[in-house]
């Protein structure tokens, strides 16, 4: 086992670790950290695999962006900030029984397919300049749907959030601010 | 470095995702979950990338787009949350059922739906917070 395979091994725990609180633990801003901390665990995985660039944007977006947008709309949808018993539904076994079966078929089949199978790792694979001529010579014209996609959806989730816009009839009523 | 290594952890983090998408009752513990799956996913684009040494870099610039579309997904997904709350007052998904075939549906369903004795409460309050 190199060393290499340790530090994944450890952050690799700690990411599977928060990922299993974030989906059991029974307070919703716990979720949230933990959540942090599972993103962070991955971006670390990321770096020693090499993808530096990928690492990067990970905690920029996720750890920066999307989690701090969850706990904006933990506070805007009033949930309580202790704990709360109801969070699981009732079919809770159910799921558990699906998740261990996804686990079990999964794990079998890539430890089966790909055990043995070693990959090398090169410092620089992943830099911000590879990644760059790759994104802009490449994939640039995905990279450009892409932003007219983000566009559409930032414009859509203004649309969804604003009370002052819409049928007619719907503006007669007392308008909230918690959009 | 073995390739077991990042695709058991991913499937690892996709099961726990799997977990929490079924099991939450909160829309947005249901939002966090889907995001945990994404997570694992973008960590088997990148492992493949680099096992294969792809010269484009396909899977590592996929993992960037996949970020992106993550980014996407959460904000409208947060904005109808927000507006499901601004109506009727909480977001359990499993009480949101104004869509549902209830008499038809419960009795096709069977035993799925039999453990849910007070549904049509739930259903008949719904209809009174909106």
């Amino acid at each position: 086992m190199s060393g290499q395979e340790i530090v994944f091994t450890l952050l690799g725990v700690v990411a599977v670790g928060a990922g299993i609180l974030v989906v059991t633990t029974r307070r919703l801003v716990h979720a949230a950290l933990w959540l942090v901390v599972s993103f962070g665990a991955l971006a670390g995985g990321y770096l020693v695999l090499t993808a530096e660039f990928v690492a990067w944007v990970q905690v920029l977006i996720y750890v920066g962006a999307i989690v701090v947008l969850l706990l904006f709309g933990i506070m805007l949808t009033r949930a309580p900030i202790g704990e709360s018993a109801d969070l699981d539904s009732g079919n809770r076994w159910a799921a558990l029984a699906v998740a261990a079966a996804t686990a079990a078929v999964l794990v079998t089949v890539l430890v089966m397919g790909f055990g043995d199978r070693r990959m090398p790792l090169h410092a620089g694979g992943g830099s911000a300049r590879e990644l760059g001529a790759g994104v802009f010579r490449t994939w640039v014209l995905p990279f450009e749907v892409l932003s007219v996609l983000l566009l559409a959806s930032l414009v859509g989730a203004i649309v969804l959030s604003r009370s002052d816009i819409g049928p007619r009839d719907s503006g007669t009523g007392p308008r909230k601010e918690d959009g | 470095m073995h390739l077991a290594y990042p695709t058991v952890v991913a499937a690892l983090l996709f099961s726990a995702g799997v977990y929490g998408v079924l099991a939450r009752r909160n829309a947005i513990l249901v939002l966090m979950s889907v995001e945990l799956m994404l997570n694992a996913v973008n960590l088997n684009l990148v492992t493949f990338d680099i096992w294969y040494r792809d010269r484009l870099h396909g899977g590592q610039v996929l993992t960037l787009f996949t970020i992106v579309i993550a980014a996407a997904e959460i904000g409208l997904g947060l904005a109808i949350v927000l507006l499901v709350f601004r109506n009727r007052k909480m977001i359990d998904v499993d009480r949101l059922r104004t869509l549902a075939e209830d008499a038809a549906d419960d009795e096709a369903a069977g035993g799925v739906a039999r453990p849910r004795p007070a549904e049509p409460e739930t259903e008949t309050e719904a209809v009174d917070a909106r």
